[in-house]
């Protein structure tokens, strides 16, 4: 039994942290979270040389033809260092749904560009509240162009490309729902940037007025792709959940080893120390359930829709974990805006609600458990 | 990134199954399979002599004690076939549960302290479960501080005299041996005047009284010294290092790995499943769903993280303290899942007679047994600062009886 990365992947995790590490410090975090650029574009540069986003790209698509599990290390580097670029929604959403739908030319055309860094995509799926559910969606396709507003999406403002849901039929199906991919340069789409709780990474609504789009896989199978996106994307933003949660809980071990109070170094002190410990305990059971959610996903098991709920649910539990009470253990200055640990505690809370809230995966991971045992 | 075994793992492992299917009790796996945290009953049979039995056989055939060299009596296997043999003797395994301590703890112990000739007469009967072995450490005044232990050992002649009780002993009323940390100096601090020794259960002076447990059971004693005496050469370790040869029986604790911990959820979701709510079966109910999420994912965390530990096993690694979270995360799991079944029961939960109440008590018994397991072998907290200083390495516990004089140390609180 070898449930672990190779030795090459985890080489290749080492120097995506040294890339990171030196291109992507706190403070370039900051300049997007500042709001004094839309996305860190040397840094999304700078990945594109490296081989990273084009990592599970098929070589005949531009890509470095290595597979999931290579990005699934590149995801969990991303997320310690809360790379502030379209990276989930570029390479885990709109890549992964042309990989599993896409013709031969919409390949031809998005992958490669991807790769190289430059064409930004993004899924455009949400329309206001709610979870993923075929019900939500209420944009419409009608001869090859689309009607309808959704918020938010994610990098909505900055895409070059987006594949949008809509609404193909009444008959209260799941089959009413088809898959559209729409150039954003070519006319019919506004976008408006709106404020998040994590202004690291953009969130946007987009307006569709007739806009020309081409269908992205065939007409009525828009949700069971859909749903297939969303457990590709469930393993792979949960790497970068716990790789945020691993970070969070090193700041806070680090500082309770610094600080000193009442004497001594606050991480002597019980109530410090067991918080630490039970962050530790979150983010070893969330890495346990990745890796299994990676395992599924490299594999392409028949256990990836459960693996992928069972990832998600563990990771984004941890990472909310270890960021709120990373900014415990530092008192009233991870209160303070100069102090990173907020950026953690944005990120963890956004990461969370992203690919459906934590009570819709809940929900999910149950029914699955259940279809499986009935099997 | 695989679960596959490798051409060696695949063949010890084929090798271990067919042993099992022509030799393992067949009789009991159903009612072993079952059994669950608090309720480990064999109907019409004496679980003990089952056991005993099915450890004599494995010990004949060379399965009893993989990890051990086979001339103490096991087989020199290692740590991966010690896992797989642990994974294909599934519900059997059960059956290994009076012999944890003895294997897991005191041979370890008796391996590395006692002499050539100590080990090669006693290790053998021990590995083939025909002698049964106890670990006498806990104390009334010395739970999760075992050092402020009280028991004295004063050297007269070529023995020593032993005075004192031990408490929370597993199995001391079918054990036949026992390893035992007694203070032969209370005029240093405490952790550098204990000494270890080795006994035989039946010396005179030696008095086994079974606890009896919130949870009605009786699984441990208290054990009454009473001028008992035992000859040097039973003593383990130098005089006064006693401490030293304790963290070796301790170490090996945590070595089962793979072995699994009860969290109960297997149990919860077969349970949810059935039961029938008002609007339905309770499991398709939104709040029941969240609840048995977040336990799926905790019971699926632990497994996965056990996988871990035994890749690094099967790559000839020793596993990282990732492992240490299991009895910690599954203690406090089985109890909230048990007290969870039984909200779920309404007012019907609170009876627990086989014949009232539902799947004849189990989650009833787990919940009542349930508060033990997060005190037994290392407390909750015990368990965090584990975590929190081996671990993430932050500092130790302030010990402001580290320099004192045992005999100098407060024994009262409020006086």
């Amino acid at each position: 039994m070898n449930f672990d990365f190779s030795d090459d992947q985890k080489q290749l995790r080492d120097e995506a942290r040294k890339f990171l590490a030196e291109k992507c410090p706190p403070k370039a975090v900051r300049t997007v979270l500042d709001g004094k650029e839309p996305y860190d574009r040397t840094l999304w540069k700078g990945l594109a040389e490296m081989g990273f986003l084009g990592v599970a790209i098929p070589e005949e698509f531009g890509g470095a033809g290595a597979g999931h599990l290579e990005l699934c290390v590149i995801a969990e580097e991303m997320g310690r260092a809360l790379a502030p670029v379209p990276l989930s929604s570029t390479v885990y959403l709109a890549a992964e749904a042309i990989l599993l739908a896409g013709s031969d030319a919409q390949k031809r055309k998005w992958l490669p560009a991807i790769a190289a860094g430059e064409a930004i995509g993004t899924l455009a799926l949400f329309e206001g509240k709610g979870n993923p559910s075929p019900q939500n969606v209420k944009l419409q396709a009608a001869g090859g162009t689309l009607n309808g507003v959704k918020k938010p999406v994610p990098d909505g403002a900055i895409a070059d490309f987006a594949v949008v849901a809509a609404r193909t039929g009444s008959s209260g199906r799941e089959s009413d729902i088809s898959l559209f991919l729409a150039d954003m340069k070519a006319g019919g789409v506004e976008a408006k940037t709106l404020t998040n709780i994590d202004p690291s990474r953009g969130q946007a609504e987009l307006t569709f007025k007739n806009c020309k789009a081409e269908p992205l896989g065939a007409a009525g199978e828009g949700w069971s792709i859909l749903s297939q996106v969303l457990d590709h994307a469930a393993v792979l933003m949960a790497f970068e959940q716990v790789g945020g949660a691993d970070r969070a809980l090193e700041m806070g071990r680090d500082y309770a080893l610094d600080r000193i109070a009442f004497g001594r170094p606050i991480g002597s002190f019980q109530a410090v120390k067991h918080m630490l410990a039970d962050m530790y305990v979150s983010a070893t059971l969330a890495r346990s359930n990745c890796y299994y959610g990676a395992w599924a996903l490299s594999t392409n098991a028949g256990e990836l829709p459960e693996a992928a709920a069972a990832a998600r649910i563990s990771a984004t539990q941890a990472f909310q974990h270890c960021a709120k009470n990373n900014i415990q253990v530092h008192g009233g200055m991870g209160f303070t805006w100069e102090f990173d640990c907020h950026m953690y505690y944005r990120r963890a809370n956004a990461t969370a609600l992203g690919l459906g809230s934590l009570s819709y995966w809940e929900d999910a991971l149950i029914a699955r458990m259940r279809k499986k045992n009935a099997a | 990134m695989n679960f596959d075994d490798t051409p060696q793992e695949a063949a010890f492992r084929a090798e271990a199954k067919a042993w099992i299917a022509a030799n393992a009790p067949k009789q009991y796996e159903e009612e072993l399979r079952k059994s669950s945290l608090g309720r480990t009953v064999l109907k019409g049979a004496n679980i003990l002599e089952v056991a005993k039995a099915w450890q004599k056989k494995k010990a004949d055939a060379g399965w009893a004690c993989l990890h051990w060299p086979k001339e103490y009596g096991g087989r020199g296997s290692s740590p991966i076939e010690r896992v797989i043999w642990q994974q294909e003797e599934g519900p059997f395994g059960k059956l290994s549960g009076m012999f944890i301590i003895g294997h897991g703890m005191c041979g370890p112990t008796m391996m590395a302290f006692a002499g050539e000739e100590q080990k090669r007469q006693y290790l053998p009967p021990l590995a083939s479960g025909e002698k049964i072995w106890c670990q006498l450490f806990s104390e009334p005044a010395g739970g999760s501080d075992v050092a402020g232990l009280r028991t004295r050992a004063e050297k007269n002649g070529g023995d020593w005299i032993i005075n004192g009780q031990k408490i929370w002993t597993s199995g001391a009323h079918y054990s036949d041996y026992g390893i035992l940390l007694t203070r032969t100096d209370p005029n240093v601090p405490k952790h550098k005047g204990l000494t270890m020794f080795f006994l035989d259960m039946k010396s005179k002076g030696v008095e086994v009284r079974p606890i009896k447990q919130a949870s009605g059971q009786s699984d441990f004693n208290e054990v009454y010294f009473t001028d008992v005496k035992i000859p040097d050469s039973q003593r383990l370790g130098e005089v006064n290092d006693g401490w030293n040869v304790s963290l070796t029986t301790l170490m090996n604790e945590r070595s089962a790995i793979g072995a699994g911990v009860s969290t109960g959820f297997p149990e919860l979701f077969e349970f949810c499943s059935n039961l029938m709510l008002e609007d339905g079966p309770a499991i398709d109910d939104p709040g029941v769903r969240s609840k048995l999420a977040n336990w799926a994912v905790k019971a699926s965390g632990l497994k996965y993280t056990s996988m871990r530990a035994i890749s690094a096993l099967s790559r000839g690694e020793r596993p990282g303290p990732e492992n240490s979270i299991g009895k910690l995360v599954a203690g406090s799991m089985v109890q909230d899942v048990a007290a969870y079944a039984l909200d779920l029961q309404g007012a019907a939960g609170v009876l627990s007679g086989p014949e009232d109440a539902e799947i004849a008590g189990k989650f009833q018994a787990m919940l009542l047994r349930a508060p033990g397991t997060r005190v037994e072998g290392g407390t909750d907290e015990i368990m965090r600062n584990i975590i929190a200083e081996r671990v993430l390495g932050l500092p130790g516990d302030i010990r402001v009886d580290k320099d004192v004089p045992f005999n100098k140390i407060p024994t009262k609180g409020r006086s």
